[in-house]
């Protein structure tokens, strides 16, 4: 046909000013942008020949955006790294010690990097000793107390991480996490205190309750996203508002969520047939709702990687355009994933008030795990292992926080800063490339093959 | 000015889409650039403004070498571009985008706002152009809009200006206004580079005429010349192209498409009353040139146009009004023109593109999942049938090479039980060893008593293809003509000109 053949054969080098993506690699980045096609009559001079360049790339913030929130396992490693050396950076800042050290640093600089490595190490020892095992109890059983803190602590942001992810994975950025909690809570302590079933029966019943709650929350933003193109995240952030306000009023309403006889805006506790058991016995706090943490990475892997659902999900994350040309309702997606989204945050909602704090809730019951959530999902790379992985690690920050606090003296601030210096790194990919000095992938010829995400996915 | 381009070469990859170009504009004269789409015009004059760098050549004006690395160098050379979309911000006034990156300001950091509405004012009334500075330019008119980009190139004191494909939005009367201000420019000095591929345009203001096809200069013209003489340049010889392909053996009407309609989504009418048949075993071509509606045709048929009239009825059953899912169940196969945009997920692998549009039950979802040994085997089978050149099937097709990639496409359309087949640009972007086989497999579906339509805006590829062809120009159709029309003719018709003997 009408392609000019170039005489030599060979690519041609590609200007680096050159604005479009180079021909071989086709777009690298195929996510799509939402661009919408030309003007019809606006008859429009794209060099046939030169097709591939001209197609206008992706738009930049979907290609980002696509990149943070499901990009290399690596830089997500390597970003927790990064965010721990800063964290020691302030916590020898902070110490008295290391202050008072280093008044007389040039005469004598051991003591100063004597006191800054007691202060770092101390702090990150303590944190270990806070949240995985700590050797200075006598038995087994009381030094893994720690640890099964952690699995409590991770229990609700891995529900919630994925609920989040799954969103992510549809091209969807669902922050309405607080609200979505706060409902399924809600309906599942109110069936939790004020009915009378069986054991078993009513927890399963009040946890189908919030699920239910949850889902139907995440849905109002998903419906309106897929009827009027009302954006998820206005809608969901307003939600939130709407469901903090509709549960402080109810649970300042008498014969609504307040408890009886009470003035404060608390529920009665639990009733003991709808609390999740301890799976460790009395001892620890774990609580079933950790295997139903479990259960929900299982279904959401299934769903993602294996159903025909999920496949529509990732079609239309990656490509909305595409999946609708391949006849994929993508409204009807935008639903059910707001739907399923809420519904996992639901069951972290419904995990706060069954299984960690049974003696009846307040307006705070999200604990700020709904925000965090969306920290654990871009750290897990909306993969569901992965977030299970993230998700225990903030677990850990949680739980070893406190215990740094107390040993050390070291302020629990220090850990959220910790925390969010994670997702800052996680946002800027080429920062943490540029530190460790690593290849660009968008640049090269080939992207390396994100490694971990497939031993994570293997498992 | 005099703008002087020598032995401008620019490479994509291992495309060539300008070839050793020259070309010379004299002071004070309008310089038409006339080519086909994809001949390579907007590619040679993003390089003269500075988007692209050339990979060989040099640009002169007033007989000194030019290099600049941006349009900024470009402007401050005196090259000023109307460009085809306009480069304006909607929500600013007038005078505000006009100073826009040449502000300037008054003590304490102020922008001189006034300065800016002076210049407009000045330039507006040295050519009657009637602009106010202070309207919004969201609430203009197109043509006013375009003004003002002339307006924003002369205030930068550009002595060439390049005006790309100035008359695709315009109305017919808007484009004479432009065609007068065209002139009152020359007359003032400015040299002129006019890029088209509307004959009519070009006779009318054109001093002088460059024919480009393929990225070379196929030659020059006195704006005496003919239409058809402008045409046969401008459309070339004929490549040789080796399709097998007897004649048609044909069946019944099988798509029958009358008074479709399509109104996009600024409100623009881009299908004005389409109507014609396919029958089966036959391949109508849809030719023109880019955006008189092939592509929103296209679509509409599949069902992805969301304001449309009429009717589309494949073998007795009504299509028009169904879901996507349902039009492609009822065995219409789609490739769409932007295979990037709209065929292929490019994460995805190519064992998930080949079922992407068959993700709703048998053979590869059983019970709600994905059975993935079914899947594999038969992406296996289809990337040695369609000879995909990848490392394996669980590769990223985003990593494919564009015709590799179509191949694809192609493959998970062709692997359903077809009633049609309809595929915009097949070719666009391929390379020549699978345009071959692109288009012998499409030529097989038509043996195979599958009506089919395909949409080009390359000659070559319509007359390869083609046993009835169907131009369209402005949404309309100028005519259906028999596959064997020649060149010219088709050319002519493109240009919205109906062919004498040609069946409207």
């Amino acid at each position: 046909m009408s392609d000019p053949q170039n005489p030599n054969g060979s690519s041609g080098p590609v200007e680096p000013s050159e604005p479009a993506t180079p021909v071989a690699a086709g777009t690298p980045d195929t996510a799509a942008s939402a661009a919408t096609p030309d003007a019809a009559t606006s008859a429009d001079d794209r060099p046939a020949v030169a097709a591939p360049e001209e197609v206008p790339p992706p738009s930049r913030w979907h290609t980002m955006w696509q990149q943070i929130v499901t990009g290399n396992a690596l830089i997500s490693v390597l970003s927790v790294v990064l965010a721990l050396i800063v964290g020691a950076i302030m916590i020898a800042f902070t110490d008295e010690n290391v202050q008072k050290a280093s008044v007389y640093f040039f005469a004598r600089p051991g003591d100063t990097i004597v006191a800054v490595w007691d202060s770092v190490s101390g702090a990150y020892v303590a944190l270990f000793q806070g949240s995985v095992y700590n050797f200075r109890r006598d038995s087994f059983a009381d030094g893994i107390k720690p640890l099964t803190e952690t699995l409590t602590f991770a229990t609700p942001l891995i529900a919630g991480g994925l609920g989040v992810g799954l969103a992510f994975r549809v091209g969807m950025f669902n922050i309405g996490g607080r609200g979505q909690m706060l409902i399924a809570a809600s309906v599942a302590g109110w069936i939790a205190f004020g009915f009378d079933l069986p054991v078993g029966l009513h927890m399963f019943v009040a946890l189908i309750g919030g699920l239910l709650g949850g889902a139907l929350w995440g849905g109002i933003a998903g419906l309106l996203k897929a009827r009027t193109g009302a954006h998820e995240v206005i809608v969901t952030i307003m939600l939130n508002y709407v469901a903090f306000y509709l549960v402080s009023w109810m649970l300042r309403t008498p014969g609504l969520l307040q408890a009886p006889g009470s003035s404060n805006p608390k529920t009665p506790p639990m009733k003991d047939t709808a609390i999740f058991f301890d799976l460790l016995g009395p001892r620890y706090n774990l609580h079933f709702g950790f295997v139903l943490a479990v259960a929900a990475t299982i279904l959401v892997w299934w769903i993602l990687t294996r159903s025909s659902l999920g496949f529509r999900f990732r079609a239309v994350g990656e490509n909305p355009n595409a999946a609708r040309v391949a006849g994929i309702n993508v409204p009807s997606m935008y639903v059910y994933a707001m739907l399923i989204s809420g519904a996992l945050l639901g069951l972290a909602g419904v995990s706060q008030v069954l299984g960690t704090v049974t003696t009846g809730f307040t307006a705070g019951i999200d604990a700020g795990v709904g925000f965090d959530a969306i920290t654990v999902a871009l750290l897990g790379r909306s993969t569901p292992w992965g977030i299970f992985l993230a998700g225990i690690l903030f677990g850990a920050f949680k739980a070893g926080g406190y215990s740094m606090q107390a040993a050390e003296g070291v302020p629990i601030d220090i850990v959220l800063v910790v925390q969010s210096l994670i997702v800052l790194f996680i946002a800027a990919p080429p920062l943490v490339r540029t530190i460790f000095r690593l290849p660009d992938p968008s640049k090269g010829p080939k992207r390396p093959r994100p490694i971990v995400t497939k031993e994570v996915e293997a498992k | 000015m005099k703008l002087e381009l020598r032995g401008i070469t620019k490479r994509f990859g291992s495309l060539v889409a300008n070839d050793h170009i020259d070309l010379t504009v004299e002071a004070g004269e309008i310089h038409c650039l006339l080519g086909e789409n994809g001949a390579g015009k907007s590619t040679l004059m993003n390089v003269l403004y500075g988007l692209y760098q050339a990979d060989e050549g040099e640009i002169l004006l007033d007989d000194r070498v030019q290099h600049y690395t941006g349009p900024g160098d470009a402007m401050a050379a005196g090259i000023g571009m109307v460009h085809q979309h306009f480069m304006l911000i909607p929500v600013f006034t007038v005078a505000e985008n006009v100073m826009l990156g040449h502000e300037s300001t008054k003590g304490g950091g102020f922008l001189d706002l006034n300065d800016a509405r002076a210049r407009v004012r000045e330039i507006s009334a040295r050519f009657g152009f009637d602009v106010d500075p202070d309207a919004l330019v969201e609430n203009l008119p197109v043509g006013v809009q375009q003004r003002v980009e002339i307006i924003k190139a002369l205030s930068r004191d550009a002595k060439v200006l390049v005006f790309d494909e100035p008359t695709a939005v315009l109305t017919p009367q808007e484009t004479d206004e432009l065609m007068q201000i065209m002139r009152q420019l020359k007359e003032a000095g400015t040299s002129i580079v006019f890029i088209t591929h509307k004959l009519r345009e070009v006779r009318e203001v054109a001093d002088r005429i460059t024919v480009i096809r393929l990225g070379r200069v196929v030659g020059e013209a006195a704006p005496t010349a003919s239409n058809t003489e402008l045409a046969s340049l401008m459309v070339g010889r004929a490549v040789e192209l080796t399709v097998q392909k007897d004649p048609p053996q044909l069946g019944d009407d099988a798509l029958v498409v009358s008074g479709l309609t399509v109104i996009d989504h600024i409100g623009q009418l881009v299908v004005n009353d389409v109507s014609f048949e396919v029958r089966k075993g036959e391949i109508l071509a849809i030719a023109g040139v880019q955006g008189n509606g092939q592509t929103e045709l296209t679509e509409a048929l599949v069902g992805l146009a969301t304001r449309v009239r009429g009717s589309v009825v494949l073998d007795g059953v009504e299509l028009m009004g169904q879901s996507v899912r349902k039009i492609l169940s009822a065995g219409v196969g789609f490739v769409p023109e932007d295979r990037n945009e709209d065929g292929l997920v490019g994460e995805f692998t190519i064992a998930e593109n080949l079922m992407l549009d068959r993700s709703d039950g048998e053979p590869f979802v059983k019970a709600a999942s994905i059975q993935r040994a079914a899947l594999a085997d038969f992406a296996r089978e289809k990337v040695a049938e369609f000879d995909v050149r990848t490392q394996g099937i669980d590769e990223k097709v985003g990593r494919l090479s564009g015709g590799n990639a179509q191949k694809v496409v192609l493959a998970r359309e062709l692997s359903r039980e077809l009633r049609l087949l309809v595929a915009a640009q097949p070719t666009r972007g391929v390379d020549v060893g699978s345009i071959e086989f692109i288009h012998k497999r499409i030529v097989e579906t038509r043996d195979a008593g599958v009506p089919v339509v395909v949409v080009s805006t390359e000659l070559d590829e319509v007359a390869a293809l083609a046993d009835r062809i169907m131009v369209m120009y402005r949404g309309r159709v100028v005519g259906i003509v028999p596959g064997d029309t020649p060149r010219d003719v088709l050319g002519l018709m493109m240009a919205g000109e109906p062919a004498e003997g040609a069946a409207a």
